[in-house]
């Protein structure tokens, strides 16, 4: 059993606050990832569970024991770094097999683990190779396996993708993965890039400034985000932004978004943002896919409305359409043959039922 | 339009020019410049040697200077039949090997702690390491002296005129500046490197045995080679602390033994210089190819 447990932990860099007390809670076998944006805290936050950086403050436990002043050794965990960190004057064999070597762990029982990880990443040819002699992927490969055939605890992965080109990241994204289903062990993914930690976790922890915003399924975290940020950070293109002002009128709730332009918050919600009818400094929160080309068929909440376009970028699977409501760009994602034509007006339609409110002053999503 | 633009500019064609002529200019003054240098860095050794196969009276009748009309290898014959030279050249040997190794056991391990254990004062701590270097020699033998007679009168052991006394000595100088130089060159090397060993179980020392000094071999190296230098050509110290000739190292044990007053056995005196720059050339053939083969290749990205 591996549960990895932070209570408050707090990291102080002289006077600077790096991380200003999380909690978290990573149960046996889970797949979580530290996502967030450079500086965030999320790389300091892994690397206090390595026991790489010493905490400032709280507790950090690693299968139910407080491991605050246990060294890294003593931790049983293993950790894959951005640019892997191979030992450079020892063959692959002897890099996998440096951690077991130290726990003075039978011959025998090291070429049986060291052949079974070799295999499981299909490596088995490069045992005798130096780390020079590898590509970016193989080497990437080799610090996996190194992890692997310790047998830890926990894994830690510090931005592991990060050196590989973009092809590649994709592939190694999808063999991270294999291996954790083959391997289910605890796992601490830290990474800026939110497709991975969507495609990767279990869990996604989005940090910002030091403090986790929210912790949830990559679906929950699309879908309902609680805060602005959250909600800004997943997913891409971005969700767009309109700053908007909700008014009653007639017994109906309907969102203003300038002079020409007002929508109808849909039924379902009227109940749940009828308090915030007239305060200052909203938001309407709505995805690209959630503004499309006008269908034949309607359903309810789907609000039609023209608008001039700015910019087309044909994506091949779909057109992004940009144009502007409130000085904040919008992006829409509509069927390559809607017809889309910078400078030309087009119809769109929004679905509303996927929308968010968020109050800009606290940043939350109503 | 963009064909126009490219008739217009094959119409009137601009002059580049070639990357190789460039190349070749560079070269040029390059070999100049090289050939300059060997000149005069190679000039004092090959006066040496010519003059070492010389007899004395050939040296003495001044007749050319660039060639030996007679060549004779007397003064070889003459100075390694003396046992003294021989003295000379192991008490040199003695304290230059002792040196190295008592330097490379101090600096590896400080530098290594200044470089990556980052403790309270590290920082300051390799600054004044490097501070202890720029303090010139001629000024410390004196306090030094003071020093050796403390310890005489409280213990009794008598520090001055031992060649060994030199193995106490020369650290003070090859420590701080192979220290700083390794504390530069360790720097270098990615952390993620000893992290990951830490991680994978290693103590600190073990990390330091295992994994650091096998990457940091070029860097040690090139402290190594200045080590030994240091030790081998060093010549106050010796001068000021050694009297008695069987405790002579060589530099000195030369210039007091083979200049009697105001007579210079020329010959001996080439022949000993020439015969005691052949251990640190060859220290140096020997460890260049190891310093050239730069282990850090492949450790990480990049």
């Amino acid at each position: 059993m591996a549960q990895v447990t932070l209570r408050k932990v707090v990291k102080k860099y002289d006077e600077v606050l790096a991380v200003r007390g999380i909690d978290l809670d990573i149960t046996d076998k889970e797949f979580i990832v530290l996502v967030g944006p450079s500086g965030c805290g999320k790389s300091t936050t892994l690397r206090m569970i390595a026991g790489l950086e010493e905490i400032s403050d709280g507790d950090i436990a690693i299968g139910g024991d407080v491991v605050n002043d246990v060294p890294p050794k003593d931790r049983d965990i293993a950790m894959v770094f951005q640019n892997y960190a191979l030992y450079p004057h020892m063959n692959v064999y002897e890099n996998m097999s440096f951690g077991l070597k130290l726990k003075r762990t039978p011959r025998a029982e090291i070429e049986r683990r060291v052949k079974q990880a070799a295999q499981i990443l299909d490596i088995t040819d490069l045992l005798d190779r130096k780390p020079k002699q590898l590509s970016g992927g193989q080497r990437q490969r080799v610090a996996m396996g190194r992890a692997i055939v310790r047998d830890p605890k926990v894994f830690l992965f510090d931005e592991p993708l990060s050196n590989l080109d973009a092809k590649l990241r994709v592939q190694m994204r999808t063999e991270i993965k294999k291996v954790h289903q083959k391997v289910r062990t605890t796992t601490v993914y830290v990474t800026h890039d939110q497709v991975e930690a969507m495609t990767l976790a279990d869990r996604v922890v989005v940090m910002n400034a030091g403090l986790i915003e929210q912790v949830g399924s990559p679906n929950d975290l699309y879908h309902t985000p609680t805060t602005k940020f959250v909600a800004g950070f997943i997913g891409s293109p971005a969700m767009n932004f309109i700053p908007c002002q909700l008014e009653q009128a007639a017994g109906a709730l309907r969102m203003r978004l300038n002079d020409k332009l007002s929508m109808p918050v849909p039924a379902s919600r009227t109940k749940r943002y009828s308090s915030f009818a007239g305060k200052p400094n909203l938001v309407l929160g709505l995805r690209p896919e959630h503004i499309t080309e006008t269908r034949p068929h309607t359903e309810p909440d789907q609000h039609d409305f023209d608008m001039a376009i700015d910019v087309v970028e044909p994506m091949g699977m779909e057109t992004l359409v940009y144009f502007t409501i409130n000085a904040a760009e919008i992006c829409g994602r509509v069927n390559p043959n809607a017809g889309a034509a910078a400078g030309q007006p087009m119809k769109l339609r929004a679905d509303l039922s996927n929308m968010h409110l968020i109050d800009d002053t606290t940043g939350k999503v109503l | 339009m963009a064909n126009a633009a490219i008739a217009a500019g094959t119409a009137r064609p601009v002059k580049y020019r070639s990357m190789s002529r460039d190349r070749r200019w560079a070269m040029r003054w390059s070999y100049f410049f090289l050939v300059l240098f060997v000149i005069f860095f190679l000039t004092p050794p090959l006066y040496m040697l010519i003059t070492s196969l010389k007899s004395s009276g050939e040296i003495s009748a001044a007749i050319n200077p660039w060639w030996v009309y007679d060549p004779t290898l007397s003064n070889y014959k003459e100075l390694l039949g003396q046992n003294q030279y021989l003295v000379f050249f192991r008490n040199s040997a003695l304290v230059s090997v002792c040196v190295v190794i008592i330097t490379m056991l101090i600096s590896v391990t400080a530098a290594f702690a200044l470089a990556r254990m980052k403790f309270w004062g590290s920082a300051t701590l390799a600054m004044g390491v490097f501070l202890t270097y720029l303090i010139p020699d001629t000024l410390l033998f004196i306090p030094l002296f003071k020093m050796f007679a403390f310890v005489r009168d409280t213990t009794g052991i008598e520090l001055l005129n031992h060649w060994w006394t030199l193995i106490i000595i020369y650290p003070t100088l090859t420590v701080p500046f192979c220290t700083w130089i390794m504390i530069g060159y360790f720097a270098s090397i990615p952390k993620e490197l000893d992290e990951a060993a830490l991680i994978d179980g290693a103590t600190w020392m073990q990390a330091l045995t295992k994994i650091f000094i096998p990457v940091a071999i070029p860097g040690i190296i090139a402290a190594t080679i200045f080590a030994f230098t240091v030790s081998w050509a060093q010549f106050l110290y010796p001068l000021a602390f050694t009297t008695s000739t069987d405790q002579l190292v060589l530099p000195v044990g030369i210039v007091t033994t083979l200049i009697k007053g105001d007579v210079f056995n020329w010959g001996q005196i080439m022949t000993g210089a020439l015969l005691g720059a052949a251990p640190p050339l060859i220290i140096y053939a020997f460890l260049m190819d190891y310093y050239i083969a730069g282990l850090t290749a492949g450790a990480t990205k990049g």
